[in-house]
């Protein structure tokens, strides 16, 4: 408010001593301001494109197949001479890996987070939790090497009639990939449980154990869910490791010993090939992101929401 | 004192102590169990690093990082790779720090909290839960066939932009609300205007945690690979893309921005989606170069943040 005041006093100074004023000062200030904005509106830009691009060329696509053809036509072999467009493959598969995922990162990450947050020393964490980071930033296409080069093999060690390709080596990656999310998220609403909580249950003979699991998971717990859920979104949009471990044959099955094609996996094969610009199949992989982007879509909100809501309980 | 004593008593034998002991050994399996999942999680990222190293430190050698990629598994390199990541590298930082950087000040310093802010803050939010193939896609729509860019290192860099945007931009929001009003205050107590304020003290305070976020989004970039294959990256270059100088006027050129690149990731997929033992090989030895770049990123990144965070005390 004082700086308002005293702006004009000082400009009629300025002016009085003959400073010639190229530019009022103020002039710079909005320029600057304007450009920020823009730079800001660049993000929405970037959705505006995505959201637009994949309705456009989906609404395409779905102008030639049906909807109802796309949702339960259980054959996806679009490239044949006598097509077929139905999603269900893809999902299949998707679903078969973001699964095995889970079963993997789901209990390996809460018991990482209960006992970084609970049990380990402070010295201990400090140097686990960076380790920990390391492994998301691994790159996907490393891992889809690991996948189908040291853990199907190992897989194949115990089940002898298991495929080069198989749901279940590239689910188990992509869960160990995703145990950081899992793990650090819930760690940070573990860690957001007030001390009071903890020490209540102390001060009545709780061990240790007693306390995480009866006290603080339950307080924390849908800021743990909202951590699970950031690992199913991650586990669905996954690439390159389905792409190189599980295959790319497109099978509606339920069974993670066998080889299938996942959404995104799905995008990468047909990108590898040429495919003409505007055709049928160059739609398909539109429709099939937009599949994709609204699952996660789903996914993120829900996340997002549970995150909301545990912030308000204390 | 003998009620005391009776309650010792009764502790100190019988069914309460044996209930007690039960509740701490289980408490010690517990905590064995959580030490236990963690290093064996750790232990699966040794196995990967392991893995590559076996397979593939072999391969490394200065013929191996100078030749082109070959049909001969023994004569093939990564030339072309490393020289493509770097340059797409380039571009992505060149486009996606100003606009990220621009976004997150006006964000933080300007935005009235109006509509079109939260607007802008929800969509930040959801685009970095978008899965990476998706912002693939858009590219390959917008950039390859809308602006025609063709399948080149500024298409490239362009997608990778839209990919790494949001993570610079909630790093840089974090650290400049980490900087301390007061710090605001006294330079505009002293007459500076927004922009002054923002420009010398600001931005200043807050690079560290600005320069962290963007090291970490640039590691995330070279390791991507699946929007990159969506928009044409092609597996098989054998040469370097036209030199940004000239003999004579202008001197610099940027015709080598519309010439088709590789990158890193996509040459290792390659070689690992091949059936021959050779190729697996390379394909572990380029793992094991982008490996090591993205974890040389990442220990830079976190070496950055330990030196500003003891560097800076407020």
């Amino acid at each position: 408010m004082d700086a308002e005041a005293t702006k004009p006093d000082l400009l009629k100074h300025a002016q009085a001593i003959h400073v010639p004023p190229v530019f009022p000062p103020r002039f710079k200030e909005k320029v600057v301001e304007w450009l920020l904005m823009i730079t800001a509106l660049a993000s929405v830009a970037v959705t505006v494109g995505i959201v637009g691009v994949l309705s456009y060329e989906s609404f395409l696509f779905f102008r030639q197949v049906s909807v109802l053809d796309f949702l339960t036509d259980s054959q996806w072999t679009p490239l044949f001479s006598e097509p077929h467009y139905g999603i269900l493959p893809l999902v299949s598969g998707t679903v078969v890996t973001t699964a095995v995922a889970l079963l993997v990162a789901i209990p390996a990450g809460t018991v990482v987070a209960v006992y970084l947050s609970e049990y380990a020393s402070p010295a201990l964490r400090e140097a686990v939790k960076p380790a920990l980071e390391l492994l998301s930033a691994v790159p996907t296409v490393v891992y889809g090497y690991f996948a189908l080069l040291f853990v199907t093999p190992a897989l194949q060690w115990i089940w002898p009639d298991l495929p080069g390709f198989n749901m279940l080596s590239a689910g188990f990656v992509i869960g160990i990939m995703i145990v950081p999310y899992v793990s650090s998220v819930s760690e940070d609403a573990m860690r957001a449980v007030p001390l009071a909580l903890r020490e209540g249950a102390y001060a009545l003979g709780a061990t240790r154990m007693q306390t995480s699991l009866r006290v603080v998971f339950p307080s924390a717990l849908s800021g743990i869910a909202a951590a699970y859920v950031l690992g199913v979104s991650r586990a669905i949009g996954e690439t390159m490791v389905v792409a190189i471990a599980a295959g790319m044959q497109p099978t509606l099955t339920w069974n993670p010993l066998e080889p299938a094609a996942t959404m995104t996996a799905y995008i990468v094969q047909v990108s590898l090939g040429d495919l003409p610009h505007g055709s049928i199949g160059y739609r398909t992989i539109f429709a099939t992101g937009l599949t994709l982007l609204l699952m996660t879509f789903i996914f993120n909100l829900a996340g997002h929401v549970l995150r909301k809501r545990y912030r308000q309980v204390y | 004192m003998s009620l005391e004593n009776a309650t010792a008593k009764s502790i100190s034998s019988g069914p309460d102590r044996r209930r007690l002991a039960r509740r701490k050994r289980v408490d010690v399996l517990v905590a064995r169990t959580g030490f236990v999942v963690t290093l064996t999680v750790l232990s699966v990222l040794l196995a990967l690093i392991g893995q590559l190293a076996v397979e593939g430190v072999g391969r490394l050698s200065w013929q191996f990082l100078t030749s082109y990629p070959s049909r001969l598994a023994a004569q093939a390199g990564i030339l072309s790779a490393w020289v493509g990541t770097i340059l797409v590298m380039l571009l992505t930082a060149l486009v996606a720090v100003p606009l990220g950087l621009g976004t997150a000040v006006y964000l933080e310093e300007y935005a009235p909290k109006n509509r079109l802010t939260t607007l802008i803050d929800i969509n930040i939010a959801n685009l970095a839960g978008v899965p990476s193939i998706v912002y693939g896609l858009t590219a390959l729509a917008l950039f390859v066939y809308e602006f025609r860019l063709g399948q080149s290192f500024l298409t490239a860099g362009l997608t990778l932009t839209l990919l790494v945007l949001p993570m610079i931009i909630i790093a840089a929001r974090e650290a400049l609300r980490a900087v301390p009003p007061q710090i605001r205050e006294a330079a505009s107590a002293l007459g500076a205007t927004k922009w002054q304020t923002v420009k010398h003290h600001v931005l200043p305070c807050s690079m560290g945690g600005i320069m962290t976020g963007l090291i970490l989004a640039l590691s995330r970039a070279v390791g991507e690979t699946a929007p990159l294959m969506t928009v044409g990256a092609l597996s098989f270059i054998a040469f370097l893309p036209q030199p940004p100088w000239l003999s004579d006027v202008p001197f610099i050129s940027f015709q080598w921005m519309l010439d088709p690149f590789t990158v890193m990731p996509i040459q290792m997929f390659n070689w690992v989606s091949r059936p021959q033992e050779d190729f697996h090989v390379n394909a572990a030895a380029a793992g094991l170069i982008l490996l090591l770049m993205t974890l040389a990123m990442n220990g830079l990144g976190i070496a950055v943040r330990a030196r500003f965070r003891k560097r800076i005390r407020w």
